[in-house]
């Protein structure tokens, strides 16, 4: 009896001209007012109202038969990720080894979407994974604090790129959102979208560190402005990582560009997100807020690497009936 | 700046299929398979609950009570007449002898036994909640259930510490309450009823809706679970007679109504002259302020809950949303697509949003105003709605550009319909909103601190939400000004309809 | 102490100390024995040290802030919870008064009127401040409210005597409303307080919440009025003569302390045991301001 409603996202924009993200700003340089009146248009974003929204779709069920099809999208949206400084090749050989068989007992489960590494590890990265259609992420301009001079920071962002890399994950200046300097974290992100070429490009915002929700969407909306492909809750080494509450406040910036611009933006989650109960919840929160067209790898990642297993073995469930033991699955 | 933006399927490198295998759009779907029904037992038939235990009606007469998503048959309850309600009220006296004389800690431990129990057997309440009222099992499990329960925890509380609530007061009881109630929160519309009369050392009979009277009568079964001495709490089921049988005993020394305001109306006449006393919850037809510096995506789901919540069946409903014109345009962009995703179906469906509509009275008149509303020439939308063929339903709807004098702008439809007018200053807002007879709820949303308040000064309603909407807790008073009734049901001031020399 | 009808050996019980949720022993080492009327050894029972005190101080100060953001009905869903667990320890608690010389009936009261007491106490959390914070009508366009608020971590002194409804009588006025506690016990009758540990740590009261030493007082006693982050010392279970000392101790800190208006405080009567103005004495009252303007 229940009916499931398909959600419209290409309903009318409003008509308030034809804004499109390249002249959203107004052309030309960027001016401290023209960013003031950018950013003072953003909604405020309301915590408890955000918590409940959450709290509230949490209780959404998938239907068992169509579970097993979403865990294994899910599964398609990993960015299995290494980014420690005792990465080794041998450490980066084996995560590659595990995204192109993810379970050596089934092989109709898909392959993770990309590896994400340190741009050390790209060439050894690309090597393990040549022929493959795993993507390599490099995460750069001087991840994960982007503390240092903006030259150095673009250097980073090359070298990934002329090593091979098809995505940067770059992280946006949080010193100079945090004191106000709007246009200096603009013009850094244009700069960098410019040195990663053909690369496509996640803006990590560092949500634990902008705290608040108002922020976040700020900042959101300010990285699409500025070109990114994907924007990014977090760098995975500060808490809180990604929360569904966060990820919620992303999404509906990302809903209201596209309202405003018609650019389709992606998004990526990261750090914290273990269980397959807690994927199956974002994918939730995707679908009503975005809509069935993000429901793909194109638009949305999961930055992850336990998460693989715990999928792997809910599949594992749904297929032979039985609890499964992570004995029976690799790390690597 | 590179157009590499604007991603595009074409553009996509090759890579791990992920989408539906058709290529096409992957499709999230809920599961439509239900809570289990058999938590529940339902007895073939219900007899009234007076003294202490279940007894035939005088009559010997039963009425039968449907599933509204459904219409099925549930069961059959006894149908109380004058006689059967003649000898609650006597009961209900002879039980307040002993409970009024207990000693306020312990009348505390039987109601905190009460809360407990509830919390206990929450999934029963629940499920029969939904069944016999059609709304979703989502709600009666999280909101409706807990909350009865938190009502009897919060009041229990209060039995033995009443010379503190009131200063100078002596607290004393009235006496035997006549408590009605109406169908669309049947078990916590109880609790409200209930806990502060026992709480204050009044006893209790309790005539539930027509429509839902399955979760009273297991509550009966509850308290004599839970020892409640014979009499403090009686119900006797029936129909509007029934109601009014017990509005008329002279041996009730107080009544509590909560239902629609031309009902109230009825009963305030009734007791004219009679020295009784009366409190009144009515209906509603509640302003929802929406500011152009609101948190605007916060702001649709609170409209979404404040009028779609429990099928719009909620006396405090936003049932006028009143949008600052600057952005009104995208505001109900944003609603019309919230719209889409709201789930209209199965109640005992966990993923369902908006159940079914009560009954078929009910549904007739949503109906009817809707239509007037279209042949007036209001503009309308409704959502692609598949709604099923047996049952009550209505698809939500919004009414954009309302006139302040239409049908549909002043009157309670207490169903799942919007209307829609704009603003443009802060007093402006004011004007329209207290406009109406009624002065229930208001909502108000905007970012600054200083305008909340200010509203919330001039708002004519007993309560005001801003920045939220439709919550409720047993610490908060909730009733009405004007035609939505007089008195106070929840915290402090919820106790004052049942102790002496407070009103 | 169950004594065996047959020939089987009893498992006796070792009794610790109640610290952050857990039971351990006194980082001295040391024990000593608790005796019955007739001087009998019942049990051996931790010497709470300094060095506990400090570790307890520790615990109490960081669950403080988690406890004070729960709900009122939380922690009054979690008082009653502990009264549940009391009352279904009842002859446990009646057998340990009983060695302190109370006939059975005495014993018994003493344990329904702890029960009783939680209960009532348990029912402030989500209606105090209904009473004791309001609004204020200032002559301007501001709203103003005051609320009481938890003041923090408390230092409680239970007395020798009630050794079960005294404990009980000073923890749930100050935990009811989200402070947290170190409570030094009844010295000369420790088991009801280390019982009443477990009945705590079963009732889902969080860690760290209420921590309990028994032992000398003469060993932890000065050390707390004198610990610059205690928020407020609650002598009631102190002796009058000694008062000088706690006060002296806690000016240094200008850290408030509770007592009774005089010796003998009556502990068996509801109605000056049983009070909201207990609660006071455990809050601050914080004022809020804002404007009202279009």
């Amino acid at each position: 009896m229940a009916m499931t409603t398909s959600t419209d996202t290409n309903l009318p924009r409003s008509s308030v001209g034809s804004a499109t993200r390249h002249n959203l700003l107004g052309t030309g340089a960027v001016t401290k007012q023209s960013m003031a009146a950018f950013l003072g248009a953003v909604p405020p974003v309301d915590q408890v109202g955000i918590a409940e929204r959450v709290a509230s779709l949490a209780t959404r069920s998938v239907k068992r038969e169509a579970k097993a099809k979403t865990l294994r999208l899910a599964v398609s949206m990993i960015d299995l990720t290494t980014l420690e400084g005792m990465d080794t090749p041998g450490k980066v050989r084996q995560l590659a080894a595990k995204a192109l068989r993810p379970d050596p007992s089934d092989p109709t489960i898909p392959l993770p979407a990309a590896l994400c590494v340190y741009p050390a590890m790209v060439p050894t990265a690309l090597a393990a994974l040549e022929g493959s259609p795993v993507k390599v992420a490099a995460v750069s301009t001087y991840f994960p604090s982007g503390q240092a001079p903006l030259e150095v920071k673009l250097a980073d962002v090359r070298a990934a790129v002329e090593m091979g890399a098809d995505e940067i994950d770059m992280v946006i200046d949080r010193g100079a959102f945090l004191s106000g300097r709007y246009v200096e974290v603009f013009d850094q992100i244009v700069a960098v979208k410019e040195a990663s070429g053909h690369c496509h490009l996640k803006v990590i915002l560092e949500t634990g560190e902008l705290a608040t929700f108002d922020n976040v969407r700020r900042a959101s909306m300010l990285a699409m402005a500025a070109g990114a492909d994907f924007i990014k809750t977090s760098t995975g080494k500060v808490q809180p990582a990604a929360t569904r509450e966060v990820t919620l406040v992303m999404f509906e910036a990302i809903r209201d560009f596209h309202d405003l611009t018609g650019a389709v933006i992606g998004m990526k989650p990261a750090g914290g997100i273990r269980t397959s109960k807690d994927a199956i919840r974002y994918l939730v929160l995707l679908s009503e807020t975005l809509g069935p067209r993000w429901l793909t790898p194109d638009l949305f990642r999961f930055g992850a690497s336990s998460l693989l297993n715990d999928l792997l073995m809910q599949i594992g469930w749904l297929r032979d009936g039985r609890y499964q033991s992570p004995n029976y699955y690799t790390n690597d | 700046m590179t157009d590499s933006a604007m991603t595009d399927k074409a553009d996509t490198p090759p890579g791990p299929v992920a989408a539906a295998d058709d290529g096409g759009l992957f499709e999230l779907e809920y599961v439509t398979s239900t809570e289990a029904t058999d938590i529940v037992g339902i007895a073939d038939r219900y007899e009234l609950f007076i003294g202490g235990g279940f007894r035939k009606p005088a009559s010997k007469e039963y009425f039968e009570t449907i599933n509204p998503a459904t219409e099925e048959v549930l069961t059959s309850v006894a149908a109380g007449s004058s006689r059967d309600i003649d000898r609650a009220v006597g009961a209900a006296r002879d039980g307040f002898e002993t409970w009024s004389a207990l000693p306020g800690s312990e009348r505390a431990k039987y109601l905190f036994r009460i809360a407990r129990l509830l919390q206990e057997r929450g999934r029963e309440f629940a499920l029969l909640e939904t069944l016999d009222g059609g709304k979703p099992i989502r709600e009666a499990r999280d909101f409706d259930v807990p909350t009865a329960a938190a009502h009897f925890f919060y009041y229990a509380g209060w039995a033995d510490k009443l010379e503190y609530a009131f200063p100078g007061l002596d607290p004393k009881p009235l006496g035997v309450a006549g408590q009605i109630i109406p169908w669309n929160f049947p078990l916590l519309m109880l609790a409200w009823k209930i806990a502060p009369a026992l709480a204050t050392g009044n006893t209790i009979v309790l005539k539930p809706a027509e429509t839902t009277p399955l979760t009273a009568l297991l509550f009966a079964e509850l308290a004599a679970e839970a020892g409640l001495p014979d009499g403090v709490l009686n119900v006797v089921t029936g129909d509007g007679a029934t109601g009014a049988a017990l509005v008329d005993h002279q041996g009730v020394d107080k009544v509590a109504f909560t239902g629609s305001t031309e009902v109230g109306k009825a009963i305030q006449s009734s007791l004219a002259g009679t020295g009784r006393h009366l409190t009144l919850e009515l209906g509603g037809k509640a302003p929802h302020i929406v500011f152009d510096d609101a948190a605007l995506d916060q702001a649709v789901e609170g409209v979404v809950n404040g009028i779609f919540f429990n099928q719009g069946h909620v006396c405090c409903a936003g049932s006028r949303l009143l949008i600052q014109e600057s952005v009104s345009e995208v505001f109900v962009d944003k609603l019309k697509r919230r719209l889409s995703t709201l789930r209209v179906g199965d109640p005992l469906d966990k993923n369902t949003d908006v159940g079914a509509i009560n009954s078929r009275a009910q549904l007739d008149r949503i109906t009817e105003l809707v239509e007037a509303g279209r042949s007036e020439g209001t503009e309308i939308f409704q959502p692609a709605c598949a709604l099923p063929d047996r049952g009550f339903w209505f698809t939500p709807t919004l009414f954009l550009d309302v006139a302040q004098s239409s049908r549909i702008a002043r009157e309670e439809i207490f169903g799942p319909v919007l209307s829609i007018s704009t603003f443009r200053t802060p007093a402006e807002a004011v004007e329209k909103a207290n406009n109406t007879p009624y002065g229930l709820s208001a909502g108000v949303w905007t970012n600054k601190g200083s305008r909340i308040l200010w509203m919330a000064d001039r708002l004519k309603a007993g309560v005001v939400w801003a920045n939220t909407f439709n919550k409720f807790d047993p610490a908060s008073p909730f009733g009405g000004y004007q035609e939505s009734g007089f008195g106070r049901e929840g915290g402090r001031h919820g106790l004052l309809p049942y102790l002496q020399g407070t009103h | 102490m169950a004594t065996s009808s047959s020939s089987r050996l009893d498992v006796r019980k070792t009794y610790k100390l109640f610290i952050g949720g857990a039971f351990p022993r006194s980082e001295s080492g040391r024990t000593y024995p608790a005796t019955d009327n007739d001087g009998n050894v019942l049990a051996r029972m931790a010497e709470g040290s300094r060095k506990d005190l400090r570790d307890a101080m520790k615990a109490a100060r960081s669950a403080q802030s988690g406890w004070a953001a729960r709900t009122g009905y939380n922690r009054a869903q979690i008082l009653y919870r502990a009264a549940e667990m009391l009352e279904d320890r009842a002859d446990t608690f009646v057998a340990q008064l009983g060695y302190g010389g109370l006939s059975k009936p005495q014993a018994r009261r003493e344990v329904e009127q702890s029960i009783d007491r939680l209960v009532w106490y348990a029912g402030w959390g989500d209606k105090y401040a209904q009473i004791m914070g309001n609004l204020n009508p200032v002559a301007g366009p501001f709203f103003n409210i005051s609320t009481p608020e938890p003041a923090g971590v408390v230092g409680t002194i239970a007395p020798e005597t009630p050794a079960l409804l005294g404990l009980v009588s000073r923890m749930a006025p100050a935990i009811i409303v989200g402070n947290t506690m170190v409570l030094v016990a009844s010295h000369r009758w420790p088991m009801p307080a280390v019982t009443f540990s477990e009945v705590l740590a079963t009732a889902d009261l969080p860690g760290g919440v209420v921590n309990i030493l028994t032992g000398p007082k003469a060993n932890t006693v000065p050390v707390m009025a004198a610990h610059m982050d205690l928020n407020v010392i609650d002598a009631f279970g102190h002796t009058q003569d000694d008062m000088a000392m706690i006060e002296t101790n806690a000016a240094h800190s200008v850290t408030r302390v509770v007592r009774p208006a005089a010796d003998g405080f009556a502990w068996n009567d509801d109605r000056v045991a049983r009070s909201p103005y207990m609660i006071a004495d455990f809050t601050e009252i914080k004022t809020i301001w804002h404007p009202k303007g279009m």
